[in-house]
């Protein structure tokens, strides 16, 4: 370990290297000049990543209220919605007596719709795609992404697919309502369900853009990070932000295809006729003349990806907390070296454990032994991060600013919700696990929830960076515990729902005698889920007061932090640092050496240091 | 007015949020940053205890709130061995993860609130600590082994198909005893019941005294034969179309479950039974349920909870106990109507089910709707199948009959408790003569049934058995 963080470098070298001709432009550079180029056409990362994370707010907003409307008639089917007809139209029906309900096939659409908005827009395009193209280039000491175009488009790709998935909300059929994971045949049928029509066209090519995106903005991710780092950031002298984005884009760019090429031909199975997945069907009062598919296979095809992108949305995540989580307990992260080992081992192990969703879909029960085995050994590489996360407090001298906060919790809710994976990656107790809310408490915990946590954190914790000014502390711990005991008082009970059998995705408990025990468990949690909500508008007000009027960063390193993008200027221009890019002597966690609070990462090493570090290694 | 008012209570909320954190950052200005920092630490670290107490108390008696509302962990039996197998792993894992949920979530909170941030403190350079690190990685591979190894042992056994030396069978031998049934050993016989999900209901099918579940063609269905059912097979012939799943107590049940249109999920929670029902590839489900719907109510109905009017609105309804019924869901997303995709499963004994079976097997399709017309493919040889198959069966009982008691009475010589066995071979006789009877009965009545048909002739044709689906 010693090797990577001591070496010295030859400084003439240095000198040379870091001149690379750019020269600072006092009005911008010459691509923004104007309005248009400057805040929306922009190809500056630090713009682009406002970008995603403003557009990741917009759908955060939209995809919580529409789990708010589903809640409510979950939580109190009896009472009137009449008064969401004026936005929901024909899918609030009225009883005689003007009573007001939501539509069945509605709500299938709002669930449809959240999932998909919170898993593909806010949690990897709003999360991911907001912290590496803000933090790639300022911690590598890149002046941009490899390609700046590319990494517009990429904005602009997800952009549009996030308009057509807004317009699909209005088509008369209704959105896509088969559930975010789009199995066919139901999603393939426009017989089965109506939202299965336009809706689930329009589905299918929004999310086929957002791909484009998420492989425009991957491959210049990994091309940065492989080319533009500075003189002296050798990969092991990297933030771990880094080794996670740069792992995250990797696992984007070797999934995601995986999924279009399944949903395109689900697309040939809508409209050409074939039967990649179609077998036997009667519907509609009509059999369908194709046979030979199988369901299956598209299964496989959505949980290769499907799997990875879990961890797509994790990756980044956990690579904030550890960053923010070292630099506010002034301590080096613990095990720096199995943090990275782990990240690359649980996105190794990502690809192979796909088939743990489809334990009980009908596959061979043959193979789903060697996917439990897969599966449960990614809990080690997890735990491993737990441990060290935990082991980074001991002996700190620790901060408590909102983005601490924030990522003490995601451990919590990343251990809370991880050990129940160690639940229902056993294929045996998947058999009355799979697909009832202990898989909904399971995967919003530590996914849903924790991912939020991680991208809070980094928001708190980099805002000054963003926009040169502080977001208001005492909101923001507001926001923190409300968030913290609103999430459990929320997904905690659906355990126990789960555990007595009650399946997910059903518009009513009434309907069974095993579920009608848990109306009352259902007010609480909709009532919990709107509190929660209500502190996130605390977020928001928070965010958008802070950008205007927020207290002004006066130094350019606020938290005395160790790594690059706190040697910019506060307010950045495009290129990041005026004159020469900084140069980097050691790793970026020296934080309590030699009794010094922080040792920048542009710092030389000493002799002694360099000897006492050489001496260590042998 | 109520959007107004809406929108006006938002905005006020706005203005009152940012007012609070001014009002704090002025003061941190006027006090000095620094303190008023600390100072804030200070609470924070306080209120992370605080949480951790919460959090860990709250999550125990949750658990123990929702004890009884759970499956297996209070008055809610599991009703298959297999959902017990399931239930032990599910406790050991409850056991380890319990372990690691507390004393993390301890460590956590504790070293944040006890390393905050001090005057005068400076943080300890700890970059790795190798011993540690192995530890804590050996820890959880050996804890994951363990949990793998149990489980796949579980999921085996929980997912094996029945065996070859094991009979398709539709009436079932009377002479199990109590403790084989509440164990789930069987005879090796097993009864095949079909499941077919459709948009949105279950439809069951009973193979009929034969013991064997005819062929479907989906191209078949029409608004009348909702399986398509395929009755140029003979295997239709006594195929019954159920309203609710009847099973015999400790009997192995296979069930085939299969889907005409887009894809659901064969879900029985009580049993821990659950598997996809995909279109055009049959899957199945073994189970023994080992409790009958009317001992599980007895079982309900000493536990408070349950004894109250099933109907709250309604004292004078039965008791929550007396309605309880086993429920057969559906668990896989398959359109608006996916949350009421329900059937009644009836567990009985097995004297019950048997008579049940002969009152309902006239009540198959072909025999109401086919038989005579111009579709009845069975015209010249219907008759002597259907008696042929069920004498056939009555055979093969019979023999099989012969071999068991063969293989109790040596067991039992072999224990040598004299007092059992005379009281267990007393018990097998009379039931013998109860199967015997059955069958015998069974034979009548369907002779009954075809005779009052009106088919008089026929020259009779095998019925290949080894065209089950599977
Ligand atoms: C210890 C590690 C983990 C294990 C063993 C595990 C195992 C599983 C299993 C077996 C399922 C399928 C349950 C079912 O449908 O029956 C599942 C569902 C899920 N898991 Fe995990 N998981 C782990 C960690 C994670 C993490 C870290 C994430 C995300 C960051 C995650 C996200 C999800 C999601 C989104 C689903 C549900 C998908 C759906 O059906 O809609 N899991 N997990
Ligand atoms: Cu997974
Ligand atoms: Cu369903």
């Amino acid at each position: 370990m010693a090797d990577n963080k001591g070496l010295l470098v030859d400084e003439q070298e240095f000198a040379d290297y870091l001149d690379d001709g750019f020269h600072d432009h006092h009005h911008g550079d010459k691509y923004q000049t104007n309005f248009i180029t400057h805040y929306i056409f922009s190809q500056d990362h630090k713009m682009i990543a406002k970008q995603f994370l403003i557009t990741g707010i917009f759908w955060g907003i939209m995809g919580g209220l529409m789990s708010l409307v589903f809640r409510l008639q979950l939580g109190f089917p009896e009472a009137d919605m009449a008064w969401l007809k004026p936005i929901l139209g024909k899918w609030i029906t009225l009883t005689d007596t003007g009573v007001g309900s939501l539509d069945p096939q509605f709500y299938y659409a709002l669930v449809t719709m959240h999932g998909t908005v919170l898993v593909f827009f806010v949690l990897t395009a709003g999360l991911s795609g907001t912290f590496s193209n803000l933090l790639i280039p300022l911690q590598l000491g890149a002046r941009d992404m490899a390609s700046p175009l590319l990494n517009m488009m990429s904005y602009w790709f997800f952009f549009l697919s996030g308009m057509i998935m807004f317009f699909s909300l209005f088509l008369n059929t209704g959105p896509f309502s088969g559930g975010w994971t789009a199995y066919p045949p139901l999603s393939a049928l426009p017989q089965a369900s109506s939202g299965s029509a336009g809706g689930m066209t329009m589905w299918t090519l929004s999310l086929v853009f957002f791909v484009v995106s998420v492989l425009l903005g991957g491959i210049n991710y990994i091309t940065t990070v492989l080319n533009l780092r500075t003189k002296g950031m050798s990969l092991w002298r990297m933030p771990l932000t880094i080794w996670a984005f740069f792992v995250t884009a990797i696992l984007g760019l070797l999934s995601f295809p995986v999924l279009v090429s399944g949903l395109l031909l689900v697309l040939c199975d809508r409209g050409l006729g074939t039967s990649f997945y179609l077998n036997e069907i009667y519907v509609g009062g009509q059999a369908l003349e194709q046979v030979g598919g199988s369901p299956i296979l598209y299964q496989h095809l959505f949980w290769f990806l499907g799997h990875p992108e879990v961890y797509i949305i994790i990756l980044p995540a956990m690579g904030l907390v550890s960053e923010v989580m070292s630099v506010n307990a002034r301590k080096p992260i613990f095990g720096y070296k199995a943090m990275v080992y782990s990240i690359m081992a649980i996105g190794f192990l990502s690809f192979i454990v796909w088939a743990h969703h489809m334990f009980m879909s009908g596959v061979n029960p043959f193979i789903s032994n060697i996917f439990v085995i897969f599966t449960l050994i990614i809990a080690v590489p997890s735990a491993v991060k737990v441990f060290n996360w935990i082991t980074t407090l001991y002996e700190g001298n620790i901060r408590f600013t909102p983005g601490m906060m924030f990522a003490i919790g995601f451990v919590s809710l990343f251990i809370s919700g991880g050990l129940t994976g160690i639940f229902l990656g056993n294929s045996s107790i998947d058999v009355p696990m799979h697909d009832t809310y202990f898989v909904v408490a399971h995967f919003h915990i530590v996914m849903g929830v924790a991912a939020f946590f991680g991208m809070f954190a980094g928001v708190y914790h980099w805002f000054p960076k963003m926009y040169g000014r502080f977001m208001n502390d005492t909101l923001g711990k507001l926001h923190f515990w409300g968030t913290m005991a609103g999430a459990y008082l929320v997904f905690w009970p659906m355990h126990y729902i789960g555990m007595a059998g009650v399946p997910r995705r059903y518009y009513s408990f009434t309907t069974f005698d095993f579920s009608a025990p848990f109306v009352g468990t259902n007010q609480f949690i909709t009532i919990a889920a709107i509190i929660t909500f209500g502190f996130q508008i605390i977020f928001i007000v928070n965010f958008f007061y802070s950008i205007f009027k927020g207290r002004k960063v006066t130094e350019k390193n606020p938290y005395k932090a160790t790594t690059l993008e706190w040697t910019t200027p506060i307010n950045a221009g495009h290129g990041n640092w005026p004159g020469h890019l900084p140069a980097v002597h050691r790793w970026a966690y020296d934080y309590g050496k030699d009794g010094r609070d922080f040792i920048p990462q542009i710092e030389p090493v000493t002799e002694a240091e360099k000897e006492r570090d050489l001496a260590r290694v042998h | 007015m109520m959007y107004i008012l809406g929108f006006l209570i938002a905005v006020l909320l706005v203005v009152v949020f940012v007012q609070i954190g001014k009002i704090n950052e002025i003061v941190a200005r006027l006090r000095g940053q620094e303190v008023a920092d600390r100072d804030g630490d200070e609470i924070s670290a306080k209120l992370m205890v605080v949480f951790m107490v919460l959090f860990l108390v709250g999550s125990t008696a949750s658990a123990i709130f929702y004890k009884d509302s759970m499956l297996g962990y209070g008055p809610l039996e599991l009703a298959t061995p297999h959902a017990l197998a399931i239930q032990g792993l599910i406790n050991t894992t409850i056991f380890f993860t319990g372990i690691v949920f507390i004393v993390t979530h301890i460590a956590l909170f504790l070293f944040a609130y006890k390393y905050r941030r001090k005057e005068g403190r400076v943080a300890k350079f700890i970059d790795d600590n190798h011993t540690l690190e192995i530890i804590w990685t050996a820890i959880p591979a050996v804890v994951m082994a363990i949990l793998v190894t149990m489980g796949l042992y579980v999921w085996n056994n929980t997912m094996a198909d029945v065996g070859e030396e094991e009979k398709p069978i539709a009436f079932v031998s009377t002479d199990m005893s109590e403790e084989d049934i509440k164990e789930g050993v069987g005879d090796n016989t097993y009864l095949e019941i079909e499941a077919t999900g459709m948009q949105f209901a279950w439809i069951l099918r009973h193979p009929g005294p034969d013991g064997l579940i005819g062929e479907k063609n989906y191209k078949m269905i029409d608004a009348e034969n909702q399986l398509g059912q395929d009755f140029s097979d003979a295997k239709n012939i006594d195929d019954i179309i159920l309203d609710e799943l009847v099973l015999p107590v400790g009997q192995k049940v296979r069930v085939r479950i299969t889907s005409r249109d887009v894809l659901h999920n064969f879900a029985i929670p009580h049993f821990f039974v659950k598997m996809d029902a995909v279109p055009g590839m049959p899957t199945y489900f073994v189970f023994t349920p080992t409790i009958t719907t009317e001992q599980y109510r007895e079982n309900l109905s000493s536990h408070p909870d349950w004894q109250v009017p099933a109907d709250a609105t309604d004292p004078d309804s039965k008791m929550r106990w007396e309605e309880f019924n086993y429920e057969l869901a559906c668990a896989e997303l398959c359109g608006r109507s996916h949350y009421s995709m329900r059937k009644i499963v009836k567990v009985v004994s097995r004297e019950e089910y048997n008579q049940w079976l002969k009152d309902n097997m006239d009540k198959s399709y072909y025999l109401n709707n086919i038989r005579g017309t111009e579709d009845d493919q069975f015209i010249e040889y219907g008759k002597l199948t259907i008696e042929e198959k069920i004498e056939e069966y009555a055979k093969e009982k019979e023999a099989a009959e012969k071999t068991e008691e063969a293989s109790d009475t040596s067991s039992d010589e072999e224990t040598g408790d004299a007092d059992t066995s005379s009281t267990d071979e007393g018990e097998d006789a009379s039931s013998t003569t109860n199967t015997g009877d059955v069958i015998d009965e069974v034979i009548e009545d369907v002779n009954n049934a075809i005779e009052g048909s009106g088919v008089t002739e026929g020259t009779g044709t095998e019925v290949p058995v080894d065209t089950i689906n599977r």
